[in-house]
């Protein structure tokens, strides 16, 4: 009993401090705003919002209503740190195994590019990259086609635009590839453990992936064509592309900027990792006849991934979250669109300021929760 | 029995009702904005981030432009000293906040009055200082001369957090064009982005593309298409709920504009105490006693007069003599074409 108490009386009084805390601000709130009459209440989020947005994975204009700009510039957050994530991982691997690298060039190289974009504010760098490419970039009536088919403006990169047919064919056909992978690996590694034989599972993969799509072009009846952008006069002077798909420079700065900073961390996040693993181990897989390849991908990676994800992780959470700055950009991100544009508008600070920052906890916590599971498979099975 | 009980009831809930009512106003006489201003010693002004000729600091940190004569007028009259004003410095989007949270007591930042605004989030406006539009401004090359030439596909630059964007889309909407919105949280970065060629147009107020053209990299290449697609009355707002410090705000304004009706003027304003019109007289606090009804001494008009000068006196300073508008157009007063035309103060 009393053993009991003694371990349940700090937590009660953390509970009832927190709850008198919250307590305290939520009634404080409460009376302010009674005095200075405003009304508290959610109930704006089904109102027509009247702004537009430059830029939407969902169709939007003015018509809709907030919850619909909330979820436009949700997708938007979510877009640019999906994007950033992963060309900050792959540009974090190269650097951080390039710092290890005998060669002097390239080790010299990765160092001063990691000292360089990880010590700069990042706000900087992004006004740089935004300014520097609104500078850099040609006008739309001036830009060069790349391969006849992109065009790199000031106003946006424009891409062509898919258009299929039979698109669902065509998915069905990757769903098909992919299980038939999984059901492949899955065979290859009984086979592996029971006999002892081992299949060239990664062609084979890669086969699987080409010639099941490529069938269903042939006999499925799928077909893809291409909308190119076509150059269109507004006046004398100003010109913009017509059809395809554009993404705003906004985007691209933004990615980029995004990209370049976190990367340097994950490069010492990833240098860390591989320098963790002993020396003698790389000895003896490469003493029991393991080729350079294997004893990477078998012995050392294992080992250093084991390092690198929890540190990694924060990385990522660093990233999402500093997607937040693009409001200084105007990438409509869902700072700008909801705590932005549609704060103001509706003069609700108080909701729309709770319901931004409860979504990024959210998206932080998921992420969270991901790399955890991730970070679970690969740590060492107690067995 | 009960019939009676019921009436008398009522009865008596009614005087306690008109009583409460007498109370209050007494009380409302000590405002606790007033109050607190007098013991700070300093009027909370929160003003934009730069804009010429409306509130705009110089490299020594001095304010100046017409939104900001408001509040010094507002010091001259509480605190008797026109320079006693700290200046907040607010975005579009943090303006109306840092009014209600009581950051600032007046704010003065080139603010529309609209309906939704005044009624719904806890703000109420005094008056107008500056009656605009909202227009466009194009690159002079591009051969635009009237917002009937726009296409589809057009981009726009503007400010989130403003009218602006709201009356953009009722614009190209009506009209039928799509058009791609690039709205930016500073004005700075707007002009930047407009003046590189993000965009082929910059759209807001059009005291705002006039106060702004000055800051482009040639002034020159750019032109203020002649159409206004909104109304645009610009003025100080104050917190609601104290209603003394909404009137102090309000007449200060009212002053500045009345003097002008008048003649006074910063350099004549004492010698207009001997005037024979009685409405000069009561403006410069030789008669009457206008002071009183929200707790001032009777000179807090002529302290205005005096240290910020009349309406006509700020807009000369501020935005005509600088180039801005050197037209007063609107805002000129009712005696002289304009729609400048305040109540009398009596």
């Amino acid at each position: 009993m009393n053993f009991k108490l003694k371990d349940l009386g700090p937590q009660l009084i953390t509970v009832i401090a927190v709850v008198l805390i919250f307590g305290f601000f939520t009634y404080n709130a409460q009376i302010n705003m009674e005095n200075r009459g405003i009304d508290f209440g959610y109930g704006f989020l089904s109102q027509e919002s009247s702004f537009d947005v430059q830029f939407s994975l969902i169709e939007y204009d003015g018509s809709h209503s907030y919850f619909r700009a909330y979820l436009v510039g949700l997708l938007n957050t979510i877009l640019v740190s999906v994007i950033g994530i992963i060309i900050a991982t792959i540009i974090g691997v190269i650097v951080g195994v390039a710092r290890l690298s005998p060669n002097y060039l390239i080790n010299k190289f990765a160092a001063y590019y990691v000292e360089f974009f990880r010590n700069i504010p990042l706000l900087l760098q992004i006004f740089f990259w935004y300014f520097a490419a609104l500078r850099a970039l040609p006008l739309p009536q001036d830009a060069e086609a790349i391969f006849g088919v992109f065009f790199l403006t000031i106003k946006g990169l424009y891409v062509p635009a898919f258009i299929w047919e039979n698109l669902n064919i065509f998915f069905y056909s990757i769903v098909a590839a992919t299980i038939a992978i999984i059901v492949i690996r899955f065979q290859a590694k009984k086979l592996q453990e029971t006999q002892g034989k081992q299949i060239p599972v990664f062609l084979i993969s890669i086969g699987l992936l080409f010639i099941l799509p490529l069938l269903s072009f042939l006999i499925g009846g799928v077909s893809l064509s291409f909308e190119i952008p076509q150059l269109k006069q507004l006046a004398a002077t100003s010109f913009v592309y017509d059809g395809g798909l554009s993404l705003p420079p906004e985007l691209i700065a933004l990615t980029l900027s995004l990209s370049l900073y976190t990367a340097t961390f994950i490069a010492e996040c990833v240098r860390a990792g591989i320098q963790g693993v002993g020396k003698g181990q790389k000895e003896a897989a490469a003493s029991i006849g393991l080729t350079p390849n294997q004893v990477l991908k078998l012995v050392i990676m294992p080992q250093a991934l084991r390092i690198i994800i929890p540190p990694t992780t924060n990385q990522y959470l660093n990233l999402t979250k500093n997607s937040s700055l693009a409001a200084a950009i105007a990438y409509p991100d869902l700072v700008l669109v909801f705590a932005g544009t549609a704060l103001m508008q509706t003069g609700k600070a108080i909701e729309i300021v709770s319901i931004t920052m409860f979504t990024y906890l959210s998206l932080s916590i998921s992420i969270s929760i991901l790399m955890n599971w991730y970070n679970k498979k690969i740590a060492i099975q107690e067995k | 029995m009960f019939k009676y009980l019921k009436q008398l009831t009522s009865l008596v809930a009614m005087v306690a009702v008109l009583f409460t009512f007498t109370t209050e106003s007494m009380a409302a006489k000590k405002s606790k904005t007033l109050k607190n201003t007098q013991k700070k010693g300093f009027v909370r002004c929160g003003v934009s981030q730069g804009l010429p000729g409306f509130s705009n600091a110089d490299a020594a940190g001095n304010w100046t432009g017409v939104d900001v004569d408001v509040c010094r007028a507002v010091a001259a009259a509480v605190l008797g000293d026109a320079n006693k004003v700290k200046f907040t410095p607010l975005s579009a989007k943090e303006r109306f906040t840092a009014l209600t949270s009581g950051e600032i007591d007046i704010l003065s930042r080139n603010t529309t009055w609209t309906l939704s605004r005044d009624a719904d989030i806890g703000l109420t406006f005094v008056g107008v200082n500056f009656y605009d539009g909202q227009g466009f401004m194009v690159r002079k090359n591009s051969g635009i001369s009237s917002v009937n030439q726009f296409k589809n596909g057009i981009s726009a630059c503007t400010n989130i957090g403003t009218t602006t964007e709201l009356n953009m889309r009722d614009f190209f909407n009506s009209r039928g064009i799509s058009y791609e919105p690039v709205a930016f949280e500073k004005a700075d970065e707007v002009v930047a982005a407009y003046d590189s060629g993000r965009c082929d147009t910059y759209t807001t107020d059009k005291s705002g593309l006039a106060a702004q053209r000055t800051k482009m990299s040639n002034p020159d290449e750019h032109i203020v298409l002649p159409e206004t697609i909104s109304k645009e009355p610009l003025g100080p707002v104050v917190r609601q709920g104290d209603s003394v410090w909404e009137d102090i705000v309000r007449w200060s304004l009212n002053a500045m504009i009345e003097a002008e009706e008048y003649g006074i003027t910063s350099a004549n304003a004492d010698s207009m105490k001997t005037s024979d019109n009685p409405a000069i007289k009561r403006l410069v606090g030789a008669e009457g006693e206008l002071g009183a009804a929200f707790g001032l001494d009777n000179e807090w008009s002529l302290r205005i007069i005096k240290q910020v000068g009349n309406y006509g006196e700020s807009y000369k300073r501020n935005i005509a003599d600088t180039g801005i508008l050197p037209d007063r157009g609107p805002n000129q007063l009712w005696t002289k074409g304009g729609i400048l035309y305040v109540p009398p103060a009596r």
